[in-house]
């Protein structure tokens, strides 16, 4: 499909912005990039034809204003939408207002978003398609009786979650069956008292979790997926450290994981680039479900590493309705990728974000860096505080984690305090080298470890 | 001579703990030292603003999720 001329609409910020701008350019497209009056002089506005200004710095009065956002694509004669991640992405809503103004949205449908955004159908959908999830209730449970019967198939430890919670709130673990009969009433009470809604379920608490996540490509009937990435490194659940592929998964599990995925995108008729988030329990070898992201997510480049595909460009090209152009069989993994989240905070001050103006930059020859600086760029307090991600990648992974060490030792960012100090502690650390961590592993380490800001 | 309570750090400035919560200080207030005004976000973090002073029949320059750069005056007071 010939896409020369057509124009997208750029409508978010920062990094990624200026990732979907080079994507549309290799696809010989009219690059028009929304900005908030404090984004006037940001690289994806210097980079695109045409900027058109959303609103005032506050997010919710200019990108996640989807009337404001929506008439600015429709005036600026857009063919289509990109909304990155983040923001409107996965807002069912959003995609909808795109399409009814005529334009494309690049991206699943309003109701692929929906219902994968709503954890019950969404596990709904995993369980239908044959995905693994957390062994536990099939819905709620209303007393003791209910969830003994739940713990003597999955057995102990279990967590005990409110039915209406959701972010972590209202969770307990519990180890045995002195506690579940003090524990059950009481998470009854609070989850009335908390939600309205005394509904528990009880689900199998998962023991040194990894995050692995398989990234997936649709084009509305077919899908093909590209491997996995493992996000274990982690900070107030964010991600700062990626890897593709998962080191820690053995041949058999990443194909079984990988097709499940595939399984599950292809009975949603899923359109476009997607990713399933799941965790995977080493000792039971297991993997369960959580979520799945209808958008491009920050960490998509260490698939594009070691793929070779040009993700952004792909749900482009399908959102313009060409079929997929990959077959599962060319797919194929090819070394080792490692991605470090760049963000304007100073790890020797408890992360404090660091909005300051961007002195000169010198990266390595050869090493990927997206980014959103350049040199005098004054960065926003508005947004969050990823000024970009610093891509390796090696023939296997010790080739990329030298690779990453040697990239850091030769990457200076002036004027700013940034992550980079972190990384470089992380890529000496022998845990780190050898692969032994879990979900909970780098906040235990910072509690032992400090960083001096380089 | 007015007693003032500068922005830390650039960012937006709270004078409310949440949307549907009372604000820390109302208008005309008066305040111990250490007691918090306000919050500024910055990078989606939040950050207590606290007096370090006591004053009273505070006056705030500055409005409730206003953009601020750091030191700009929050507020004044006797």
């Amino acid at each position: 499909m010939d896409l020369t001329g057509r124009s997208l609409f750029i409508a978010n910020r920062g990094e990624i912005a200026v990732r979907i701008n080079r994507a549309a350019r290799s696809l010989g497209m009219e690059v028009i990039q929304a900005h908030s009056e404090a984004d006037a002089d940001m690289l994806a506005v210097r980079l695109a034809d045409r900027a058109v200004e959303i609103g005032p710095p506050a997010a919710t009065k200019s990108y996640l204003d989807i009337a404001r956002v929506v008439e600015a694509a429709r005036a600026s004669g857009a063919d289509a939408v990109h909304p990155g991640y983040g923001f409107l992405a996965e807002n069912a809503a959003f995609a909808a207002a795109v399409e009814a103004a005529g334009m494309i949205f690049v991206g699943p449908s309003a109701e692929t978003i929906a219902r994968m955004g709503d954890k019950v159908a969404a596990r709904a959908a995993a369980i239908a398609a044959g995905v693994p999830t957390a062994p536990g209730s099939e819905g709620r449970i209303e007393g003791l009786a209910e969830a003994r019967a739940v713990v003597a198939e999955i057995g102990f430890p279990v967590m005990i979650k409110a039915a209406a919670g959701g972010g972590g709130r209202g969770i307990r673990v519990v180890e045995s069956d002195a506690d579940l009969e003090r524990l059950i009433p009481q998470a009854q009470t609070e989850a009335a008292a908390a939600f309205g809604d005394g509904g528990l379920y009880v689900e199998r608490m998962v023991r040194d979790a990894r995050h692995v996540e398989v990234q997936i490509l649709g084009d509305g009937s077919r899908a093909v997926h590209l491997f996995e990435r493992e996000c274990s490194l982690q900070r107030r659940r964010q991600k700062v450290w990626e890897e593709a592929p998962a080191a820690c998964l053995g041949a058999e599990a990443r194909a079984r994981v990988c097709a499940a995925s595939v399984r599950l995108a292809e009975a949603v008729g899923y359109r476009g680039a997607g990713t399933l988030e799941f965790l995977f329990e080493p000792a039971r070898d297991a993997f369960y479900f959580m979520e799945m992201n209808t958008r491009i997510q920050v960490e998509h480049p260490v698939t594009e590493m070691i793929t070779g595909v040009d993700l952004v460009a792909e749900m482009i090209r399908v959102a313009f309705g060409a079929p997929l152009g990959l077959r599962q069989e060319e797919i194929a993994i090819d070394g080792h990728a490692i991605e470090v989240r760049v963000n304007a905070e100073d790890p020797s001050k408890n992360f404090m974000p660091f909005p300051g103006v961007t002195g000169a930059i010198e990266t390595p020859e050869g090493v990927r860096f997206d980014t959103m600086l350049y040199e005098g760029y004054a960065i926003p307090p508005f947004y969050d505080s990823l000024l970009g991600k610093l891509i390796v990648h090696g023939a296997d992974r010790d080739e990329a984690l030298s690779r990453l060490r040697e990239a850091l030792a030769q990457t200076r960012i002036g004027g700013l305090k940034t992550t980079l100090p972190l990384f470089s502690a992380l890529a000496r650390d022998p845990e780190v080298l050898a692969g032994e961590v879990n979900t909970a592993w780098l906040e235990s380490w910072l509690q032992r470890n400090i960083i001096q800001a380089a | 001579m007015a007693k003032t309570i500068q922005s830390p750090l650039p960012g937006t400035f709270y004078r409310r703990p949440a949307p549907d919560q009372p604000e820390f200080v109302a208008e005309g207030g008066s305040v111990a030292a250490g007691d918090t005004i306000g919050l500024i976000e910055v990078m989606k973090t939040f950050h207590e603003v606290t007096a370090e002073q006591a004053g009273s029949n505070i006056r705030f320059s500055v409005e409730n999720e206003a953009p601020v750069t750091a030191g700009a005056v929050l507020a004044e007071m006797d």
